[in-house]
């Protein structure tokens, strides 16, 4: 074989060379490039919108937040009907035999009603004798009876009011929902529940995946997030805050959530919206696979020639040859 | 035959110095005239060209932008105008950088730049792209602001779908702010220093025509 060296000397042969100079090229680009950037930080900033906490929630929005810990009891939210890798309330999303999420099992266990309500309620009675009686009365009370007044309350919760930060519901057969759900907003409002959320028995954590998931369980974050113009039906998560250009290089990724079959509750072999995460990530798998094989796949790696941009960008490398034509 | 040792005199005939042969390797494969070169085909002089190199000039400014920002710790640019600066450097780098990679792209596209034994260049370039937005998302996620919670919270569900997520959680501020400071940034500078290099040693493509086709 010969050296590339010798190759890329051969390959040139009868081409003619002309000056160039690499790195005062690098530096203006450098130069130039950064100016830029300066330029548009200076001008434009960048987006910097407060997260949500929980305490935020709370008192923004308490009868959202004591509905959501109401469904998490009740086993009736996203979170508690997930699947993997939270739980095994379902397998999670699959096509035909494809099924990742369930291949993978439930390696990063989230019980909903446990994490976000019980356990943080177990803490907050530390004290309270009175929270602590309303817990035993849960705890010892049947299926059937919690089931009853989880029932009872998740209707009254439709019609209720705030008043003075606390939810009011119409009188009714609710057992110690009540009661507990006033000591959980009290907790969350005081910004208790966004670090009992995030509790691990260490001092330090970076891991914020149950309260994130918490609050993805509320409508109050989606709330927000549908004023910021954010959310999935306006091309969803390669949206920024404000005017900001988010993650545009997701469009071809965010597109097809708003395409048949994906935006489709009947959908085409068994791709539809329900599954629509699963199929898009495979399609994107795939179109990035070809993109990436371009040079061996016939058709597309045949368009540029079909297609005379080429011309343009060495249109210097193709002028001589129209006079030569000419003459 | 002999070899010169760099220290002058001669080596026995098929030295065993691994140290001899890898600098062997590397002037017979990029001698320095293919990795400076102070001259090209005249074709070169395209304005195309010029996508490829303001890439790296981004990436350059990504990169410094972003070493200050991880060595003042991820909650510095929420409070300092200082701070802010960094970030907004650091964010318009970014955008710069996808815009400029993108239409360095399409010019390659367009150009056939795989021709003649040049496929893996374009194939370690498109690995670079995706790795890039691996490396952007990461970065997203770990702005601690509210963008960075939505995204979150929309995210986890394409990667638990496919499995991803048991593995790569995007709700883990710690696990993702790791990759996008430290791994994924390595990951992209080692993939287009390897592109760079595959350039220089091949050289810039000729023009379509002039061997007749766009094949491989």
């Amino acid at each position: 074989m010969k050296s590339m060296g010798a190759t890329q000397e051969e390959y040139y042969r009868g081409v003619r060379m002309a000056p160039y100079d690499l790195l005062k090229e690098l530096v203006f680009a450098l130069a130039g490039v950064g100016v830029l950037a300066v330029l548009i930080s200076l001008v434009l900033s960048s987006p910097d919108v407060a997260p949500v906490t929980i305490a935020t929630w709370a008192q923004q929005d308490p009868v959202d937040l004591v509905t959501t810990a109401t469904g998490e009891l009740a086993g009736s939210t996203t979170s508690a009907g997930y699947g993997p890798p939270y739980n095994s309330a379902s397998e999670g999303q699959s096509w035909g035999p494809i099924a990742p999420q369930k291949w993978f099992g439930a390696r990063i266990p989230i019980d909903s009603a446990n994490s976000f309500v019980m356990q943080p309620l177990q803490r907050a009675s530390f004290s309270n004798t009175d929270l602590g009686a309303a817990l035993s009365a849960w705890q010892g009370a049947s299926a059937d009876q919690q089931s009853k007044w989880l029932d009872a309350y998740t209707k009254a919760l439709a019609d209720a009011t705030v008043t003075d930060g606390k939810v009011v519901v119409a009188t009714g057969e609710y057992g110690p929902l009540p009661l507990m759900m006033s000591n959980l907003l009290g907790v969350a409002q005081a910004g208790g529940l966004d670090g009992l959320l995030v509790i691990n028995g260490r001092f330090y954590q970076t891991d914020y995946t149950q309260p994130l998931v918490f609050m993805g369980d509320g409508e109050y974050l989606a709330g927000l997030a549908d004023e910021a113009h954010l959310t999935g039906s306006l091309w969803g998560m390669m949206n920024e805050t404000g005017s900001y250009p988010g993650q545009t290089w997701l469009w071809l990724y965010t597109m097809w959530y708003q395409v048949f079959p994906f935006n489709s509750d009947t959908g085409f072999i068994g791709l539809n919206a329900d599954n629509a995460d699963l199929g898009i990530i495979i399609l994107m798998t795939l179109l990035t696979a070809a993109l990436a094989l371009v040079p061996f796949i016939p058709i597309l790696r045949d368009i540029p020639r079909w297609i005379p941009i080429h011309r343009l960008i060495w249109r210097q490398y193709y002028a001589p040859r129209k006079v030569a034509a000419r003459t | 035959m002999s070899a010169t040792s760099s220290l002058g005199g001669t080596t026995p005939e098929k030295p065993n110095s691994w140290t001899l042969r890898l600098r062997q390797a590397i002037d017979r494969h990029l001698p320095m005239d293919h990795l400076l070169p102070d001259r090209q085909p005249y074709y070169v002089g395209s304005w195309v060209y010029v996508f490829g190199v303001v890439t790296i000039a981004a990436l350059v400014w990504v990169v410094v932008s972003g070493v200050v920002l991880s060595f003042m710790g991820p909650q510095w640019w929420h409070d300092s105008h200082l701070g802010k600066f960094f970030n907004s450097l650091h964010f318009w780098s970014v955008q710069l950088f996808f815009i400029f990679m993108v239409l360095h792209l399409w010019g390659q596209y367009f150009m056939a730049g795989w021709r003649q034994g040049r496929a893996a260049t374009w194939l370690i370039g498109v690995v670079t792209f995706g790795i890039s937005i691996l490396t952007a998302f990461t970065g997203y996620l770990s702005q601690q602001n509210f963008d960075a919670q939505f995204i979150a919270i929309n995210a986890k569900d394409a990667m638990n779908s496919a499995g991803v997520g048991a593995f790569f959680n995007v709700l883990n501020f710690g696990q993702m702010y790791g990759l996008h400071v430290m791994l994924l940034p390595i990951g992209v500078t080692i993939l287009v220093a390897v592109h760079i290099v595959l350039v220089r040693v091949r050289g810039v493509v000729k023009p379509i025509d002039s061997e007749g086709g766009s094949r491989s």
